[in-house]
C-alpha cells in the first residue's frame, strides 16, 4: 500500500529564551517523529499542550520548517516551503484551526472567502469557480442565502463550515485540523465531526485531527498517534488503543476522560504539571508522573516498539510485558 | 539588565546619528549659506572667500567627517552669524522654552489623563460624549488656529492676558495653554481607551468577585495595567519637551528654542540649526529610553521578553 | 437543611433584550449544584446577575437572597462584602482572570485583608497555607512570583485559593476547567470535589461538560435560552434525561466504548436573544415537537419522579427507555 503522507524523523527546534538574563536555549518541540498516513484514512494525533502536536501538524504541511528529517507526500519529498512548487502542492492539502473567526477575513463575504483558493490557483472558469462555491457551500450544510453573508454574521459552528469549505475548495487530498471543534458546544462540535466525516466518505479525503479530546478523535479516527513532549509514545488503531492503552500516559489520558455517570473515584488522576519542552526531563520524559516509572525510565530513553502487529509504545515496562508474554 | 540597557543605548546612539547625518546632508542640499548670508549682490571672490573661511569648498565627506571629530570633543561650531558659540546661543534659549512646555506638559497630565480615566468609568454617559468631543476638537485643531482663538478670547476680548511677547509670567499663560490642548485631548483619548480595555479585562471581574471596593479595583487593579499605553504617550510628550513649541513661539514671539530653529534655518545658520537638532534627538531618544525601562517595572511580563 | 442562597424570578435583559427569565433556583448549603447549558444559555449570567457583577447596560429585576440578605440591586458595600465573603467565584480562563501585573501572593493576600482581617504576617502564612492547601509546589518560593509565571492549572489553582480566603458559603466555578488540559481538568474536578467536602462548602459547577458534572454534582439544572428546562438530582437526571434538549446533549457526546457510528448533534443552533421562536425556544431544533410546542410555552413543573421538567411531550419515565432513544437517534 502507498502512502499519501510519509513523515520520518522530523525534528523541529526553536530557540527559546528564559528571561532577560537568560541564555538563548534550544528547545526541541517536535523530536523526532515519524508518521505514516494512508489515502482515505484520518490519523489523530492527542496530547497535552506542549506536546508539540500543533508544531508536528504544520511541519507536515511544510508551513513550520523542519530542522531535520523528510516529509513525503504523493511519493515526492515535500518541495521547499514557499518555492513555486510548494504553493503549488498546497492546493492539495489544507489546514483548518480551532477558531474561523480568526481564520477568515471579516470584510469578505462567505462566498468570496470560499472562492479564494480557486483564484489564487487559477483553477476553472470564472462561472465555474462560482458552481464551485454553491457545490462547497451546499456540501457543508451552509445555505445559498448565506452566500453574501460576512464572518461575523455566522455562529461558530458556520463559520467553522466556512474554513471547511474553504479547504476543500482546490479538492484538496489532504487535510490537516488543528483542534477544529474545540472551541464549539458540545452539539455544534457533533455537527462538524459528522460533516468532516461524510465528507471524507465521499471524497476520500486523507485527515490529521490534531485534539486533546479523546472521545472526539475516537470517533472520527481510524488510528491515533499519542504525544508526549515531542515524541510519539503510543500509536495504533483508535479502538484498540482507547479499549486497551498500554502506555502509562495513554492510560492516564484514558482514565482522566470525564464521562456522564462515571464518578471520581477509582480515575488515575496523573499528577504534576503538563511538560515544558524548555525543560525535558533525562530518560523517558514522562517518568517524573508516572506511577510506574522504575530506575531504568530515569536514565535511558525508551524507543518506540512495535506491540502486536499493528501498534507501536515507547516504554520501557511495556517492552518487558510484552517480551514477557511471548516468552 | 546590563546587557539590555547598553543595548538600548547603542540603539540610542545610532538614532542620534542618523538625526544628526540626515540633518547635515539635507541643510548643505538645500541651499548655500554664503548666498543666504551674504546677499544677492556680493562679488565671487568674497562668497569664495567666506566659503573657504567655513570649510564649505571642502567636499562633502571630509565636512562631514570633520563635523564628527568637532562633536566628539564637544565643539559644536560657531555661528555664522555673529560668529557666537553654537552651543551657547541654543542653551541660552533653552530656559525660555521650558518656561512654556513644563507648565504645558503639566497640564496635559493633571487634565487629560484624570478626563480620559473618568470618561472610561462613565462610559456613554453625558460627561463621557463631552470628553471624546472635546479631545478630538482639542488634538484636530491645529495649534497655530488654537492659539489665534486663545488670543481672539483672552487679549482681544477680555482684554485678560497679554497676546504675545516675552516678560511677566503673564505672558507665558496663553502659549502655554495652546500647547497644552492638544496633548490634554490625546491623552484624554489614550487614557480613555486604555482604561477602557482593562477594564473589560477578566481580572476585573475577578477583582470585584473577591469583594475589592469599587474604588481599589480602579486604582489597584486596573490603572496600572493602563499604566503602559498611557506612558507611551507621556514619554512622547516629555521627548518634545524641546521641540513641541516651534509654531507656538513663532505666533506668540516667545524667544525660545523653536523660534531660534525657525530663524536659523532661513538664515542656513548650519552650525545652530545642526545643535538644536541634535539636541531635540537626544531628548527623544533619552525620554524613550526611560519609557523602555519603565514598561518593565510596570509590566512584568515584559521583562521576560527578548531585547530585539 | 435550609437554603443557603434562593433566587426568585430573576430575569436580566442587555440593552432591553431579555436573556434570562424568570429564573427560580435553590442552593441547600452544602450543596453541589451544576448548570449545564450551550454558550449563551445564561447559566453564568444568572450568578453574574446576583453577585452584581454584570455591567451596568444590564437591567435586573427579581429577587436573589442570601439568608436575609436581598442581593438584587443592592447598595454595593453590601454586594462586596458578600461577594469573595459568603459567595465567592472563579472562572474560565485563569491565566487572564489573575492580575498579570500584581504579584499573585499579593493577590491572595488582598482577598484575606478584606475578608478576614488579616495583615502582614499573619496574611501571608494563611496565604502560603491556602496555596499548599490547593496543591501549589514550593508555594514559599513562588509567592512573589506573577502569574504569567505559572501555569494555567496553577493559576486555577491559585484562584481557587483566592476564592477559599474569605471562607466563603458557596463557592461559584464558571467553566473551571474548559480551558485546561484533560489531566489538568481531572486534577482541578478532584480538588474541587475534595475541597468542598472538606471545608463544607456549597458549589455552584457551571459547565457544558455534563461529564465534569457528573462527577462534583448532587442536583443539576439544565438551562436553555435563558430558562431552566429540567431539573433533578444527578443520578435521575443522567440515567433517564426526560427533556429531549438534555437528552439531546447526552447523545452529541461521543463514547469512548462502543462502535465508531455518526453522532447525534442536535440541529440548528442555540436562537438569538432578540428573536426567540414563539412558544418552546427549544421546539426548532426538538425531534419531538408537535404543534403545540410551536405555540405555547411549557411550565416548569414538579414531576411524579420529583425532578422538574419543563416539557409539553417529555420523554417517558422508566420502562419505555429503550424505544425512545431509538427514535432520538434516528
Amino acid at each position: 500500500m502507498s502512502f499519501l503522507l510519509e513523515a520520518d524523523d522530523l525534528v523541529r527546534v526553536y530557540t527559546g529564551r528564559g528571561g532577560l538574563l537568560g541564555k538563548a536555549q534550544p528547545v526541541r518541540a517536535v523530536d523526532g517523529v515519524s508518521l505514516r498516513l494512508g489515502r482515505g484514512e484520518t490519523l489523530g494525533i492527542v496530547g497535552e499542550s506542549g506536546s508539540g502536536k500543533s508544531t508536528l501538524g504544520r511541519m507536515l504541511l511544510g508551513v513550520d520548517p523542519a530542522q531535520g528529517g523528510t516529509v513525503r507526500f504523493d511519493g515526492r519529498p515535500m518541495p521547499a516551503r514557499n518555492t513555486t512548487e510548494w504553493r503549488a502542492l498546497r492546493a492539495r492539502m489544507q489546514m483548518v484551526f480551532q477558531d474561523p473567526l480568526a481564520a477568515l477575513d471579516r470584510r469578505l463575504t462567505i462566498a468570496a472567502q470560499i472562492r479564494e483558493p480557486l483564484d489564487i490557483h487559477r483553477i476553472g472558469t470564472e462561472a465555474s469557480r462560482a458552481t464551485r462555491v454553491t457545490e462547497l457551500m451546499h456540501a457543508v450544510g451552509l445555505r445559498p442565502d448565506q452566500a453574501k453573508r460576512f464572518p461575523h454574521e455566522l455562529s461558530g459552528g458556520q463559520r467553522q463550515r466556512v474554513v471547511i469549505a474553504r479547504a476543500l475548495a482546490t479538492k484538496a487530498d489532504m487535510l490537516v485540523c488543528d483542534e477544529p471543534v474545540s472551541a464549539l458546544d458540545v452539539s455544534i462540535q457533533a455537527q462538524v465531526v459528522n460533516l468532516l466525516r461524510m465528507l471524507q466518505k465521499q471524497t476520500g479525503l486523507s485527515m490529521v485531527f490534531i485534539s486533546h479530546d479523546l472521545k472526539v478523535v475516537r470517533n472520527l479516527c481510524d488510528r491515533v498517534a499519542v504525544m508526549y513532549l515531542g515524541r510519539i509514545v503510543e500509536e495504533g488503531p483508535s479502538e484498540h488503543l482507547f479499549a486497551n492503552p498500554r502506555h502509562p500516559y495513554t492510560q492516564a489520558l484514558v482514565s482522566s476522560v470525564p464521562e456522564p455517570g462515571r464518578r471520581l473515584d477509582g480515575r488515575v488522576i496523573l499528577q504534576g504539571e503538563p511538560p515544558n519542552p524548555a525543560k525535558r526531563p533525562p530518560g523517558c520524559a514522562f517518568h517524573p508522573r508516572c506511577l510506574r516509572a522504575t530506575d531504568i525510565c530515569r536514565s535511558g530513553i525508551p524507543a518506540l516498539q512495535p506491540l502486536g502487529t499493528d501498534r507501536t509504545a515507547a516504554c520501557h515496562l511495556v517492552a518487558g510485558e510484552t517480551r514477557a508474554e511471548v516468552a | 539588565m546590563i546587557r539590555f540597557i547598553s543595548l538600548r543605548l547603542f540603539r540610542a546612539a545610532l538614532t542620534v546619528l542618523a538625526v544628526m547625518t540626515f540633518a547635515f546632508v539635507v541643510l548643505r542640499m538645500s541651499g548655500d549659506p554664503a548666498q543666504v548670508l551674504l546677499g544677492p549682490d556680493v562679488p565671487q571672490n568674497v562668497i569664495d572667500d567666506f566659503r573657504a573661511d567655513w570649510g564649505l569648498d571642502k567636499p562633502l565627506w571630509r565636512q562631514y567627517l570633520a563635523y564628527l571629530g568637532a562633536i566628539l570633543t564637544g565643539d559644536f561650531g560657531l555661528s555664522m552669524r555673529g560668529g557666537a558659540p553654537a552651543l551657547d546661543l541654543v542653551l541660552e534659549r533653552v530656559p525660555a522654552t521650558l518656561i512654556l512646555t513644563i507648565p504645558a506638559l503639566f497640564l496635559k497630565l493633571s487634565i487629560g489623563i484624570p478626563a480620559g480615566i473618568y470618561a472610561a468609568l462613565h462610559r456613554d454617559s453625558t460627561i463621557d460624549r463631552g470628553v471624546i468631543v472635546l479631545a478630538i476638537l482639542g488634538f484636530t485643531v491645529p495649534s497655530f488656529v488654537m492659539g489665534l482663538v486663545l488670543v481672539l478670547i483672552f487679549s482681544i476680548q477680555l482684554g485678560l492676558l497679554p497676546s504675545g511677547g516675552f516678560g511677566t509670567w503673564l505672558h507665558a499663560i496663553l502659549p502655554a495653554l495652546t500647547i497644552s490642548v492638544g496633548g490634554i485631548g490625546l491623552l484624554a483619548r489614550f487614557s480613555r481607551s486604555a482604561m477602557i480595555e482593562v477594564m473589560g479585562q477578566p481580572f476585573i471581574r475577578t477583582a470585584s468577585a473577591k469583594g475589592v471596593k469599587w474604588r481599589d479595583v480602579v486604582w489597584g487593579h486596573a490603572l496600572p495595567n493602563a499604566a503602559v499605553p498611557i506612558v507611551t504617550i507621556v514619554g512622547f510628550m516629555v521627548g518634545s519637551l524641546i521641540a513641541g513649541a516651534v509654531v507656538v513661539e513663532t505666533i506668540f514671539s516667545w524667544p525660545g528654542i523653536g523660534r531660534l530653529l525657525i530663524v536659523s534655518v532661513s538664515n542656513r545658520d548650519l552650525a545652530v540649526v545642526q545643535c538644536i537638532l541634535l539636541l531635540i534627538a537626544a531628548v527623544m531618544v533619552c525620554s524613550n529610553l526611560i519609557v523602555d525601562l519603565l514598561y518593565g517595572w510596570l509590566d512584568p511580563r515584559l521583562r521576560a521578553q527578548p531585547a530585539h | 437543611m435550609g437554603n443557603l442562597v434562593e433566587i426568585r424570578n430573576l430575569s436580566v435583559s442587555f440593552d432591553g433584550v431579555p436573556v434570562l427569565h424568570s429564573v427560580d433556583l435553590q442552593v441547600a448549603q452544602g450543596e453541589a449544584l451544576g448548570l449545564v447549558g450551550e454558550s449563551g444559555c445564561g447559566k453564568s449570567v444568572t450568578w453574574l446577575a446576583a453577585l452584581g457583577l454584570l455591567p451596568s447596560k444590564a437591567t435586573i429585576t427579581g429577587s436573589v437572597t442570601l439568608g436575609q440578605t436581598e442581593l438584587v440591586n443592592a447598595p454595593r458595600p453590601a454586594l462586596e462584602n458578600v461577594r469573595g465573603g459568603r459567595i465567592a467565584m472563579i472562572f474560565q480562563d485563569p491565566s487572564s482572570a489573575l492580575n498579570p501585573v500584581i504579584q499573585v501572593g499579593r493577590q491572595m493576600t488582598e482577598a484575606l485583608k478584606l475578608h478576614r482581617g488579616l495583615r502582614g504576617n499573619a496574611a501571608r502564612t494563611e496565604a502560603l497555607r491556602l496555596m499548599d492547601l490547593v496543591g501549589i509546589p514550593d508555594a514559599k518560593g513562588r509567592f512573589n512570583l506573577y502569574p504569567h509565571e505559572f501555569s494555567g492549572g496553577q493559576c486555577q489553582r491559585i484562584m481557587i485559593a483566592m476564592a477559599l480566603a474569605g471562607e466563603p458559603d458557596l463557592l461559584i466555578a464558571d467553566e473551571p476547567t474548559t480551558a485546561l488540559d484533560a489531566t489538568i481538568q481531572a486534577q482541578i474536578l478532584d480538588l474541587l470535589a475534595r475541597l468542598r467536602e472538606e471545608m463544607r462548602m456549597g458549589l455552584v459547577f457551571i459547565s457544558h461538560d455534563l461529564g465534569a458534572v457528573a462527577q462534583v454534582c448532587e442536583r443539576v439544572s439544565v438551562m436553555y435560552a435563558g430558562r431552566i428546562v429540567e431539573q433533578g438530582p444527578v443520578a435521575q437526571l443522567f440515567d433517564r434525561p426526560r427533556h429531549p434538549y438534555t437528552r439531546g446533549l447526552f447523545d452529541a457526546i461521543p463514547r469512548l466504548d462502543g462502535p465508531r457510528t455518526l453522532l447525534a448533534p442536535i440541529p440548528g443552533t442555540v436562537p438569538d436573544p432578540y428573536n426567540l421562536p414563539m412558544g418552546c425556544a427549544f421546539s426548532p431544533r426538538c425531534s419531538h415537537a408537535q404543534d403545540f410546542c410551536h405555540k405555547e410555552r411549557p411550565e416548569l413543573l414538579r414531576q411524579r419522579d420529583g425532578r422538574a421538567l419543563a416539557c409539553a411531550y417529555p420523554l417517558p419515565e422508566a420502562g419505555a427507555h429503550k424505544t425512545t432513544m431509538e427514535k432520538v437517534t434516528s
